[in-house]
């Protein structure tokens, strides 16, 4: 620790920081624009001036950029030195200059960074009398809106576009005063992470083109901690909600996890919650067969009928429902009627992954543990399009290589454009092993394509090559064997190795050969870490909680059968004749869904569940990290949590709230005993308060009711609920599990999060919210017997066919948003060149594919990466029915119908 | 009076192919260091020499070469950079030098490359320099092809690949880390410094970047000796200077001269004198990013120390004369547009202040002005300085309107009191 002096008082510092840092980790509000968190510093604004003194004699000191000095021992600044008072100041006016007026029509006013360091320097009175320069909008697709007279040229939107995610359609135009931020062409933002521009700028040239459509302003929103429902990485977010609807998701940062930064499906995909179509009220299907609306006694007074008939009760899970929602099922169907609500295949997959997580010995690592990896190893699985977040921490893992270059030059590893100068972009290893081509590519040292057991046998003598005692490889072509040595010398000569794979690829014998070569690696000064991405949001507490997969349930379902299927569309988990046979068997489906899905429509009693937004929740992530989510919006109609439907159909009075529920299970299930600590429970309170869930208002809200009464329609909160429904309650340090959103004095944009954190870009003050189930505990070793596959052969005009799940359109409730279906590419058969030419197809040609389980008419995606012989689909795709991959498809060209 | 660096350059401006260079005892000192002379030797050599740089800073050569770290090995390939970027308003004298004796400026690079040990060299040049641009590509390939460049050098073991790069063109190529970094083919932004870059310059190498006229004196120094270079200039500083002269005077042009010469010689005897009708009000010493020396210190002598002591900067020593029938609000307002328009864009007060500056200085000038303004200009010259922005560029940019408001206050004031510039009916 450095000791520095700001003003002529001691404070504390780490001296690796810049005095940006330590001046705002000291709690001191001192302003900047181009300096972001995790983007590092480059000087550019010149807003965070401050006098630097060279020792307790100078009193003369001169200006200096905070940002861009390092908080060295013994460092003495001045924040309030009147020159350096009057310089910031003038920066704002000069920024102002261009900067037009319009905070009253702009959709940043209220949460806008440049209006906070506006009032923080004083800038107040307008001195240019000139004209200001104009720019010309361009379009940016679905998510981001652009308004570039706005624009205060903090450079801050391309270092993040193109530096820190890998970006390439975004860039800085022209010069002097007209400089341009854009595409070279109006046209769809193509990165996966351009929705953090709306965050990342700091005024309103990015904004939010999802919350544009039904506009409000910060403070006229209700927020509550939430946690990512679109993939398995748990993202933390915050939602905001008004008139009953979700209006935008906000990324919340957490530590240890997202960050400062989500994925565009993260962001954009909370569009179903406010679909037209969504399920809103109980619906009853008539003796003639036709669906009507029904109000909740009815619809529970027909629950009673149905189950009284005392016979089989069958439950269907969901990976997308909350742990509590799939618990409440099993408790009423009871551990044998309980399904996991996924296939057979995916269940295994899922299964083998808690295995190697659980009882191996290698740890899965944080996201920020991720970064600093320093040689990774991506194994048949496309992290870009299953777990998005996860690409992007890798691509700040290879960084690791320039920031070596820079200790060595002794280049701070904050002074990014110096570190990007010196090391011109050297990255650490990272291979990608894969089927096809991955947005991982770009940074990789080497790329290796082939079909699944190929990859796996790579892994597999990637092992061998670490730890002979391990089985080697037979028949391994040449190639593969030298890559496998270049690979496994990489791994062991580094310090902190990764290993990236997942259930993607639906193969077991790829999760074991990761899990192989971590295990391989364990020991020595070496820290190795294993990361598997899971599918969905909950895959991860559902595999947890065990129960046989949708194949099963329909093996078991006997005629006269009831089958409650809890948030879960099974058409998405196996054959539609199956799902179809399983529901004509039985005598009575009942389904609980916020969405209207193929499964919804052939329920004889649907029960309206709540969405992520409507109701607490706890969640756990691929990392085995139980996090909690709260509700934001309040239905006014029947729609309650999936748990308590359930509970109120098992008619038990003991579960009042979500606490009972997270008690019982945490009881029931000893690896759920931790899930408590996940967040405060329901009655917490401080100094008496809950904590309140929308910002002081600024505007006249509460005119929208006023010919009836000037007082706000109050939303029914439940009792036990940490937060008030309102702006009154606690505003002061929170848990970092319940805050709703980011706000301190002075600092409305979401930047006032440096208020909550001890160190700038450290940990939320009180530790990264969400609590880990399971450590490895190293009970058993993979499998020493885990031998690789044979290699792929191809079969005689057969294709095997392999998912991929785009990141837009392959994951089930983003398909349902508008914004990201716009996104959404159409289903394709990708097939490598050489095989297109041998059926006789181009690339968009029509082909017919026949798989045991039915056939396809389908456009072909010519991609010259992929192996002879395997085919890749685009799988969950709305309107594609399920498939069961990876599996063998016989392809032929399509013949147009006569 | 020795004219060592204009001596080949022939009043017809052709020049010297490769044979006539060396009949006139050309690379005689490419021999002499490849033929013995460690490359520390060659850097003791010019340190003694005490040659600060000709480009508008004045750092001392030798030990900008002494700061490139030794240890080949472990920092990697080294670079020397020729900043042939001459884009200084009113500045022409590397251009002189360029396509008069385009040799001299390769014999120059060899040793300096020599001297730390660099490989490849680029010689950085303005876009608009076509001729130059000719010359240097024609010398390139003669010194090729005669074995002055390429592998193994005159048998000593020495590689080195020489490349001239025509600049895409912006004022901003000219500052040495923006120059690096448009090299590397990307936006000419300035670089923040530490590191600087002999540590960490082109492609993250250490690199030094010298201007034109500085490394044309190398080969001279190397031929002739420290002492032969020191007592060629007429004050502290060693050497000759290419001094300039623009504006209204009989002979606008440029001239070989004793470093420390005066100013008033440089105008009288060289420029010679003020046109009839014209008088003199006062010069830019440097180019336009130097601040206004006015008649009455018109006999400095123009050297680095002098002309600080006057308030302003040696710069480029390229004259730029106000006469008495120019509006110097005018004049400012010219030149602030020029800066204005060469800013990156990269930091506010540049790219914001000084469009603002050439606004307030062009309502002036159209009788537009308010006394406020005045205010507002000091405080742009204040917070447009050093270390406040992000390079050079901007402090630049206020030095000649610092002065300007301070030598030139009642013209500012008529202006804004009569709500006319009074050079308009004069003209």
């Amino acid at each position: 620790m450095a000791i520095i002096h700001i003003d002529d008082r001691e404070f504390t510092a780490n001296p690796k920081d810049n005095l940006l840092q330590a001046c705002l980790s000291n709690g001191f509000d001192l302003p900047y624009f181009c300096w972001h968190p995790a983007l590092g510093s480059v000087g550019a604004c010149r807003q965070c001036a401050v006098r630097q003194f060279a020792n307790p004699e100078d009193t003369t000191g001169r200006i200096v950029m905070a940002c861009m000095t390092p908080a060295t021992d013994g460092t003495r600044i001045s924040i309030a030195d009147p020159e350096a008072v009057s310089f910031r100041a003038s920066v704002i006016e000069w920024l102002m200059t261009n900067h037009p007026h319009d905070c009253p029509v702009c959709e940043e006013g209220g949460e806008c960074h440049l209006q906070d360091m506006t009032v923080m320097t004083g800038h107040a009175y307008r001195r240019y009398r000139f004209s200001k320069r104009t720019h010309r909008n361009q379009y940016l697709g679905p998510f981001v809106k652009h308004e570039m007279n706005r624009c205060i040229a903090c450079y801050r939107c391309v270092r993040f576009y193109r530096d820190y995610a890998g970006g390439a359609d975004l860039d800085v135009y022209a010069a002097r005063n007209n400089v341009y931020f854009g595409r070279a062409e109006d046209g769809v933002l193509e990165n996966e992470f351009s929705g953090n521009l709306v965050e990342v700028c700091p005024t309103g040239v990015f904004t939010d083109k999802t919350l544009s459509a039904a506009y409000n302003r910060k403070w006229d929103m209700r927020s509550a901690p939430s946690v990512c429902v679109h993939c398995g990485v748990g993202c933390n977010t915050s939602v905001n909600e008004r008139g009953g609807q979700v209006r935008r998701i906000l990324n919340r940062y957490n530590g240890a996890v997202n960050g400062y930064f989500l994925c565009d499906r993260g962001r954009f995909g909370y569009g179903f919650a406010n679909r037209p179509d969504r399920v809103r009220t109980p619906v009853l299907r008539d003796p003639g067969g036709s669906m009507r609306t029904a109000t909740r006694t009815e619809a529970l007074d027909a629950l009673t009928k149905t189950l009284g008939t005392g016979g089989k009760i069958i439950g269907i899970g969901s990976p997308r429902a909350s742990l509590e929602a799939n618990f409440a099922l099993r408790r009423l169907v009871g551990a044998d009627g309980f399904h996991a609500g996924v296939s057979a295949r995916e269940a295994r997959c899922l299964a083998t992954a808690i295995e190697i997580l659980q009882a191996g010995a290698v740890p899965t690592p944080t996201l920020r543990e991720m970064e600093a990896a320093d040689v990774v190893l991506v194994l048949g699985e496309d992290v870009a399009d299953t777990a998005p977040r996860v690409a992007l921490a890798l691509r700040q893992a290879a960084r690791g290589r320039s920031m070596e270059i820079a200790d060595r030059l002794k280049i701070a590893h904050w002074q990014d454009a110096a570190v990007r100068d010196a090391a011109q972009g050297a990255r650490s290893p990272l291979f990608v092993a894969s089927v096809a081509a991955t947005r991982l590519d770009d940074i990789a040292a080497r790329t290796c394509r082939a079909a699944p057991c190929d990859i796996a046998r790579l892994g597999f003598a990637i092992r061998h090559r670490i730890d002979a005692n391990a089985p080697s490889v037979e028949d391994l072509p040449e190639a593969m064997q030298a890559l496998a040595g270049e690979i496994a010398d990489a791994l062991l000569a580094a310090k902190r190795p990764l290993i990236v794979s997942g259930c993607g690829l639906g193969d077991e014998a790829v999760l074991r050969a990761a899990a192989g070569i971590a295990q391989a690696l364990n020991g020595a000064d070496r820290l190795p870490g294993i990361v598997l991405a899971v599918p969905e949001c909950n895959s991860m507490g559902l595999a947890l909680m065990q129960g046989g997969s949708v194949e099963d349930a329909i093996d078991t379902v006997t005629e006269g059968a009831t089958v409650i299927v809890l948030e879960n569309d099974l058409y998405r988990r196996a054959e539609r004749k199956r799902v179809d046979a399983l529901f004509d068997a039985a005598a009575n489906v009942i389904v609980l869904d916020h969405v209207s899905t193929a499964t919804v429509a052939r329920a004889d009693i649907v029960l309206p569940s709540a969405n992520f937004a409507e109701c607490d929740g706890t969640l756990v992530s691929g990392e085995g990290r139980a996090q909690r989510s709260f509700q934001a919006v309040f239905p006014k109609d029947d729609v309650q949590a999936s748990w308590m439907w359930l509970r109120d159909i098992a008619g038990t009075s003991e579960w009042h709230r979500l606490d009972d529920v997270v008690r019982s299970l945490a009881s029931a299930m000893t690896q759920f005993v931790a899930i408590g600590e996940a967040t405060p429970p329901g009655d917490f309170r401080i100094a008496g308060s809950r904590i309140r869930s929308e910002p002081h208002r600024y505007s006249g809200r509460t005119a929208v009711d006023a010919d009836r009464t000037v007082h706000e329609p109050r939303a029914s909160v439940p009792e036990e609920s940490p937060f008030s429904s309102t702006m009154e309650g606690y505003y002061g340090q929170m848990p970092a599990s319940l805050i709703p959103f980011f706000w301190a004095p002075a600092w409305n944009s979401i930047q006032s999060l440096n208020k909550f954190q001890d160190e700038v870009g450290g940990a939320l003050r009180g530790g990264d919210p969400g609590v880990r189930l399971f450590e490895p505990n190293g009970a058993a070793a993979p499998r020493p017997d885990a031998t690789a596959p044979g290699q792929f052969v191809r079969g005689p005009g057969q294709w095997f066919v392999v998912p991929r799940r785009p990141i837009f359109g392959g994951e089930e409730l983003s398909a349902l948003a508008p914004a990201v279906a716009e996104r959404i590419a159409a289903p394709s058969l990708a097939l490598n060149p050489a095989d297109a030419r041998s059926l006789d197809v181009e690339n968009g040609g029509m082909i017919d594919i026949d798989f045991k389980s039915g056939s396809y008419r389908l456009a072909v995606t010519v991609a010259p990466e992929l192996p002879s012989g395997v085919a890749m689909l685009s799988v969950g795709l709305p309107g594609m029915d399920w498939c069961a991959l990876p599996g063998w498809g016989t392809p032929r060209r399509a013949e147009p119908a006569p | 009076m020795e004219t060592p660096l204009t001596n080949n350059i022939r009043p017809d401006r052709e020049p010297l192919d490769i044979e006539g260079y060396e009949q006139a005892g050309g690379y005689r000192a490419v021999r002499k260091v490849l033929g013995g002379m460690a490359p520390a030797d060659v850097i003791e050599a010019i340190t003694q020499s005490k040659l600060r740089g000709r480009g508008g800073a004045g750092f001392p050569t030798g030990i900008k070469w002494s700061l490139v770290p030794k240890d080949l090995a472990a920092s990697g390939p080294h670079y020397l950079v020729v900043n042939a970027d001459e884009m200084e308003p009113g500045t022409f004298k590397d251009r002189l030098l360029l396509e008069g004796d385009p040799h001299q400026m390769i014999e120059a690079v060899i040793v300096a490359a020599y001297a730390i040990q660099a490989e490849t060299a680029y010689i950085f040049l303005r876009g608009e320099y076509f001729l130059a641009e000719r010359r240097l590509r024609r010398a390139v390939g003669e010194a090729d092809a005669r074995g002055y460049l390429g592998t193994n050098i005159l048998g000593s073991g020495y590689d080195l690949a020489v490349h001239v790069h025509a600049s895409g063109g912006r004022y901003i190529c000219g500052e040495e880390t923006a120059l690096l970094t448009a090299l590397e083919g990307r936006r000419a932004v300035p670089r923040a410094k530490p590191p600087f870059p002999q540590t960490s310059g082109l492609w993250g190498k250490p690199t030094v970047v010298n201007n034109v006229e500085t490394l044309c004196n190398v080969p001279h120094i190397i031929n002739n000796g420290a002492d032969w270079f020191m007592g060629l200039g007429r004050g502290e500083d060693g050497g000759t200077k290419i001094y300039g002269a623009s504006g209204r005077v009989r002979r606008p042009g440029s001239w070989e001269l004793p470093m420390s010469t005066p100013l008033c010689e440089i105008i009288e005897e060289h420029a010679g004198g003020m046109r009839d009708g014209y008088e003199l009000r006062g010069v830019l010493p440097g180019g336009l990013s130097t601040s206004f020396i006015m008649a009455d210190d018109i006999e400095v002598k123009m050297d680095f120390a002098s002309v600080e002591k006057v308030g302003s900067r040696l710069g480029t020593g390229a004259v730029i004369v106000l006469d008495q029938r120019t509006c110097p609000i005018g004049m400012l307002r010219n030149l602030e547009h020029f800066f204005a328009q060469e800013s990156c864009g990269w930091c506010t007060p540049c790219r914001d202040g000084l469009p603002w500056v050439e606004r307030l200085l062009a309502g002036i000038e159209a009788g537009e002005g308010e006394m406020d303004d005045l205010d507002i200009l000091e405080q742009h010259v204040k917070f447009l300085g050093p270390g406040r922005t992000f390079c050079a560029h901007a402090p630049g940019a206020m030095a000649p309107l610092a002065s300007g408001l301070k030598y030139f206050r009642a013209e500012f004031e008529q202006h804004i009191h009569e709500k006319r510039c009074p050079w308009n009916e004069a003209h």
